[in-house]
């Protein structure tokens, strides 16, 4: 009768930043880091020209950091391939070269903008225009250019439902497409990484992470972030429920009020449709706090936000993925 | 602009974790992965949804669209099972179409759900979300009770080797919360586990509806004192499967930065790691020791089964993707000629003629199929004779390879007894398989007697008196109980005690033991497999004299081939032979080590010792499984007395016998 209450009533209370552990005995943070630098090196391995594709968002900076790891003592032996859409915050941009120059990595960048001067896209009309959907020709003409036969990415299976069927090697036909009807099994370890040229495969070593786990081996490795995942100070619009910063590619329109805010950033991409999250969380236990909370709130609450931000993110998949 | 976190680059691995610092002295939580299988109308969507929902997993926005939708569909409650059926193709249909991962995490554990669809290409997708599994819930629902699906889930967990399996009896609440219902549903399916290799079984009455059992407990089955089923997700012991004693580590990348280093990429596939471990490097056969297992963080005194590592070596030995690096004391068959269980994937059925490709850990070679040694019905379990396999078949193979390859058999190590198939036309995985051991001989094929050996010029006449009337006299039919397991597992132990209970009873009986007939009988054979097999061959042929005398004989050997014991099933008519797997993990065994064998072993006195470092192939589909971990002595004889009863070599009623008690 009298069993014991399960954990799940009693959340948090040792959330933030769990340590290492020793023995033979491997904490979840451990496993998924030792299943992801597998996932690397088998990349490395069954491909001749991979690369990864580096958004300047965490998952990407922690995609680097893993790929470090993997390769140590040696350099990362595939390039960093950055879509630069010209609608970056600039704090992206910033760290993204500070980050290559210090990894010693190969970086590779292509713009939307020479995609668009090359008349292979058309830049939407009106005022602050999306660049979130062009930068799909722009990738796919870098990864012809490159001959690149994978390209890994951040993409994780919690991040929405669709995904939670992705595979760690996702097949890719010739035109860059994904059939999920025609997905390979993937059993035990064991990746199938054989394609018939002109094939791509997109290969996913953070699968199994959840946003929580990325914050928590975040804080546990000590990865350097942009200052735009941490609360500050920051001049903002409102628009259709978001919450976007003011930027010279995002102006503010008629009849909208800029002001400052305290906010930070749970995804990084264009300045003109990243939704920002009212915080005042500025350290990382703050931040691993928030995002279990958030999680764990009562159900009901801040829909609207939520509710932006996942078909912004959903926009940004279809887009770079 | 950035904020002040000491970058990886510029600092210890200890000062980067800031935290750490911060005194949260709790251990890590760790990682369950767990599959869940049941059909479309089981009620897996829902359950699935509502530990999402109730560990609090599920983000506002997701959770605002399922209350939108179960509107928008008049449910008038909240339909947790929108949360999963992901794919909108798969939502209008109401069905979920491949395996999809879900994740949640309370504060003891994470866990990766692998949920897989009960109904269309139900083998193949729980082959692929069982692989990774440490648990499985067979969902049953308790107004239909165990059905034909509710039994292959069973089987396929225990194809697979995953050590727990949850039966969650479901929709309680439409049976009214009713004790007998779940009782009768737990005995059924539990006579039928029986045959299974299923470690450990677990029962739990749920309502995945109304949330009865899921995450809180019940007050509408006061009579269940059991754990809820999330509290026993947390509790369960994770990582008890894995192995820590044979270390394999199959080279995956050469890390070369300069002309001075050479690191070898891996991960440990199972066993432990430490410098100055004499290794061989397979299947080439060079030997070295490990002068460091580096990693970015700074080098580890060991490395253990699923840690991600650089090996560098004290030896310029010629190293490369696909070979194995192992313990020189502890070595991994090396051949081409595989005996493996398969699920075939492919949608062209298998081609007897065709080439295949066969990537096991990380190595890639050409292999065909020689024989497809029989088919087995998920359903029933029987073994069929087939020559080919088709997509959600599973079946037994003997598979040849143009390379040899190191390998263990799967129940040892799933990292280096696993493999896949690939069709080198099209590049698709068309096969999933676990490796039993090496095809040492003509496998035996489905329903035939081998041939026995006869000396020349003999002829064979009929038993003087016919067994028949032996067995009308004794009150009882004549059976071989065959008992194996490790030594240590317990054999003797019960064969002993159930044979005093049968000659008291007023039985005929005799016991034959491993250590017996090699006084005299097979004073000259030795442990190699040949002469275990000739060992084998005798007491088979002894054992079967006794049976023609109507007696119930008990046989103990460790017996860890599979195909000797089947040579002994094989001289029995069919419903006379039950074998009997003794089981106890090889730590057990080697606490009691009634023998002392396994301390000779590890003094380096012993070698070949079964399950030390000779090889056990366990029985697949053994009449009987006796976990002396679990139960005690009595309880197992009782129930062996029981299944003599049930199989009608025992009568109905305790014998009234002439000589009786």
């Amino acid at each position: 009768m009298d069993s014991e209450p399960s954990s799940a009533t009693q959340p948090a209370a040792e959330l933030p930043v769990p340590p290492r552990t020793g023995g033979v005995r491997r904490g979840h943070l451990a496993q998924l880091e030792s299943e992801a630098i597998y996932v690397m090196r088998e990349t490395a391995a069954q491909f001749e020209r991979p690369v990864l594709l580096f958004s300047g968002g965490k998952d990407s900076i922690t995609m680097v950091h893993l790929a470090r790891k993997a390769f140590w003592p040696a350099r990362i032996p595939f390039p960093l391939l950055h879509i630069d859409t010209g609608h970056n915050f600039p704090e992206t941009l910033e760290f993204r070269d500070r980050l290559a120059a210090s990894v010693g990595a190969e970086l590779v960048v292509r713009t939307v903008q020479a995609s668009i001067d090359a008349g292979r896209c058309v830049e939407e009309p009106g005022p602050n225009p999306s660049r979130n959907g062009l930068q799909t020709v722009t990738l796919l003409d870098a990864l012809r250019e490159l001959k690149a036969d994978a390209a890994l990415g951040g993409g994780r299976r919690d991040e929405e439902k669709a995904r939670a069927k992705e595979r760690f090697f996702s097949h890719r036909d010739r035109f860059g497409q994904w059939d999920p009807r025609n997905q390979r099994p993937e059993m035990w370890n064991l990746f199938n990484g054989r394609r018939h040229p002109g094939e791509q495969f997109r290969v996913f070593p953070l699968s199994n992470w959840t946003e929580l786990d990325v914050w928590q081996y975040v804080g546990r490795e000590g990865i350097d972030l942009p200052s735009l995942y941490y609360s500050h100070e920051r001049e903002v619009v409102e628009r259709d429920g978001m919450i976007l910063a003011v930027d010279r590619h995002n102006a503010v329109l008629p009849g909208e009020r800029a002001e400052v805010r305290r906010v930070r950033c749970r995804t990084v991409g264009d300045v003109t449709c990243t939704g920002l999250w009212e915080s005042a969380a500025s350290t990382l236990e703050e931040i691993v706090l928030e995002v279990a909370g958030a999680r764990r709130a009562e159900r009901g609450g801040r829909g609207d936000d939520r509710r932006s931000e996942a078909a912004m993110e959903d926009r940004k998949k279809q887009g770079y993925f | 602009m950035t904020v002040a976190a000491p970058s990886p680059a510029e600092t210890t691995p200890d000062a980067a974790a800031p935290a750490a610092a911060a005194g949260h002295a709790a251990p890590e939580p760790d990682l369950l992965r767990f599959t869940t299988a049941g059909s479309v109308d089981d009620g897996k969507s829902t359950l699935i949804g509502r530990l999402l929902y109730e560990t609090g997993s599920v983000p506002e926005d997701q959770l605002e669209a399922v209350r939108a939708a179960s509107d928008r569909r008049g449910e008038g409650y909240l339909n947790l099972a929108l949360l999963t059926d992901g794919l909108r193709a798969e939502r209008e249909q109401n069905i979920t179409i491949d395996v999809a991962y879900r994740y949640f995490a309370t504060a003891r554990r994470r866990f990766i759900i692998a949920d897989t669809p009960g109904h269309l290409q139900y083998t193949r997708n729980m082959v692929t979300g069982a692989s990774t599994a440490e648990l499985a819930i067979v969902l049953v629902d308790a107004r239909k009770g165990v059905l034909t699906q509710s039994r292959r889930h069973g089987f396929l967990s225990s194809l697979l080797g995953i050590p727990h399996v949850v039966v969650a009896v479901n929709k309680m609440d439409l049976v009214d919360f009713a004790e007998d219902v779940f009782r009768a549903i737990e005995a059924d399916y539990r006579d039928f586990a029986e045959r299974l290799e299923v470690p450990s079984l677990t029962f739990i009455p749920v309502s995945a509806l109304l949330g009865d059992n899921v995450v809180e407990k019940s007050a509408r089955m006061p009579w269940y004192d059991g754990p809820t089923l999330l509290h026993h997700l947390e509790g369960v012991n994770v990582g008890a499967g894995r192995n820590l004693v044979d270390f394999r580590f199959p080279v995956q990348y050469v890390v070369r930065p300069h002309q001075d280093f050479r690191g070898f990429a891996g991960r440990v596939a199972s066993g432990t790691v430490g410098p100055g471990e004499e290794v061989v490097i397979l299947p080439g056969g060079q030997a070295s020791r490990v002068r460091s297992v580096e990693t970015a963080d700074g080098p580890l005194d060991e490395a253990v089964a699923g840690d991600s590592v650089l090996l560098t070596l004290e030896d310029e030995v010629d190293v490369s993707r696909g070979d194995m690096i192992v313990r020189r004391r502890n070595l991994p068959t090396v051949a081409t000629r595989i005996d493996a269980l398969a699920c075939w994937m492919g949608e062209r059925p298998l081609d007897p003629a065709a080439e295949y490709l066969m990537m096991h850990a990380t190595r890639t070679v050409k292999a065909f199929v020689a024989e497809v040694v029989y088919r087995i019905d998920v359903d029933t379990l029987h073994r069929e004779a087939s020559s080919t396999l088709e997509m959600n078949d599973i079946g037994r193979l003997e598979l040849v390879t143009a390379q040899p390859l190191a390998f263990d058999p799967y129940a040892r190590s799933h990292a280096t007894g696993s493999f896949i198939l690939v069709d080198p036309r099209t590049h698709a995985t068309v096969a999933a398989g676990m490796i039993r051991g090496e095809a040492r001989e003509a496998p035996v094929p489905a329903g035939d007697a081998p041939a026995r050996p006869v000396s020349p010029a003999v002829t064979w006449e009929e038993w003087n008196i016919p067994r028949a009337e032996r067995e009308a006299r004794n009150g009882h039919g004549a059976a071989v109980l065959w008992f194996t397991g490790l030594s240590g597992a317990g054999k003797s132990t019960l064969a002993r005690a159930l044979e005093r209970e049968l000659f008291a009873a007023g039985c005929q009986t005799m016991l034959l033991d491993g250590d017996q007939v090699r006084h005299g009988l097979c004073g000259d054979l030795g442990f190699s497999p040949e002469e275990r097999a000739e060992n084998l061959r005798r007491a088979g042929e002894a054992a079967r004299l006794f049976f023609e005398q109507g007696s119930i004989v008990l046989c103990t050997f460790v017996s860890p081939y599979a195909a000797d014991r089947e040579r002994v099933r094989a001289l029995l008519p069919a419903g006379r032979f039950l074998e009997v797997h003794v089981r106890a993990r090889v730590e057990t065994c080697a606490a009691r080590d009634p023998k002392g064998l396994y301390a000779r072993a590890a003094r380096g006195e012993l070698q070949g010792l079964t399950g030390v470092d000779a090889p056990y192939e366990a029985p697949e589909a053994p009449e009987v499984v006796a976990d002396t971990e679990d139960a005690g002595v009595e309880a197992i004889v009782a129930a062996l007395v029981r299944r003599l009863r049930e199989e009608g070599i025992l009568p109905a009623n305790p014998p009234s016998h002439p000589r009786g008690t």
